[in-house]
């Protein structure tokens, strides 16, 4: 069991009603971490545009989850 | 090369003597307006939501991209957040080569890329009252099944 810290924005944010929270987790990788967090919030759904980082590093999400990482959550990105 | 994240008004002046430069014949500039519609709906004004450790290191890295691949001599960027009225500036881009067609490529590459990778997102507020996150899907579920948040 790992402890993690997640953090949602914009859309995502809306969606669980809340900036951020630990979770302990056996997730193999992001991917699996993000599935968690959807049965956690009826809200949150699959974004295919979804961008996810860990520890301010833009990351893929078959990438492994680590003790202590800070996961970044990012729904489809809209600048400019 | 400069990259950043402001809440006030952007001076596309300041930024274009950043890279003001000898060598170049050419400085493209790029500005992203608040216009007042989008997919057919009223827009009456945008609030943007930065991840700003993330977009200002991703930022520079697509400044870094363009240098290299367009043998720029400067570029430079500056991204809006927070709550935009109509016609306001959301975005500035500029780069300066020795000769227009670089320019030109360098200033496309960076707002495609910055639209594409930066951790920015983009409320529309419409003139009907509701608020939409853009390119979200789910938003859009929402929205057509009456469920989103006015």
């Amino acid at each position: 069991m790992m402890r993690v810290r997640v953090r949602y924005f914009a859309s995502f944010r809306e969606a669980t009603g809340i900036d951020d929270e630990w979770v302990d987790t056996d997730a193999k990788n992001l991917r699996a971490l993000f599935d968690e967090a959807m049965a956690r919030h009826a809200g949150l759904d699959h974004e295919p545009a979804a961008l996810v980082a860990v520890n301010d590093c833009m990351a893929d999400w078959d990438a492994r989850v680590g003790e202590g990482d800070e996961v970044l959550f990012f729904p489809p990105v809209a600048g400019g | 090369m400069s990259f950043s994240i402001t809440d006030g008004p952007i001076d596309a002046g300041a930024l274009r003597a950043l890279v003001q430069d000898p060598h170049c014949g050419a400085c493209v500039v790029f500005e992203g307006w608040v216009r007042n519609h989008n997919e057919g709906r009223e827009v009456l004004g945008l609030e943007y939501e930065v991840y700003e450790p993330l977009a200002v290191s991703e930022g520079l890295r697509i400044l870094a991209e363009a240098r290299h691949r367009f043998g720029l001599s400067g570029v430079a960027c500056v991204h809006r957040t927070g709550r935009l009225g109509l016609g306001e500036v959301a975005v500035v881009v500029v780069a300066a080569a020795a000769h227009r067609d670089e320019a030109f490529r360098a200033c496309r590459y960076v707002i495609d890329e910055v639209k594409r990778r930066l951790p920015i997102w983009k409320k529309e507020h419409y003139r009907d009252g509701e608020a939409r996150w853009v390119n979200c899907r789910h938003c859009v579920a929402a929205d057509s099944e009456g469920l989103a948040a006015s």
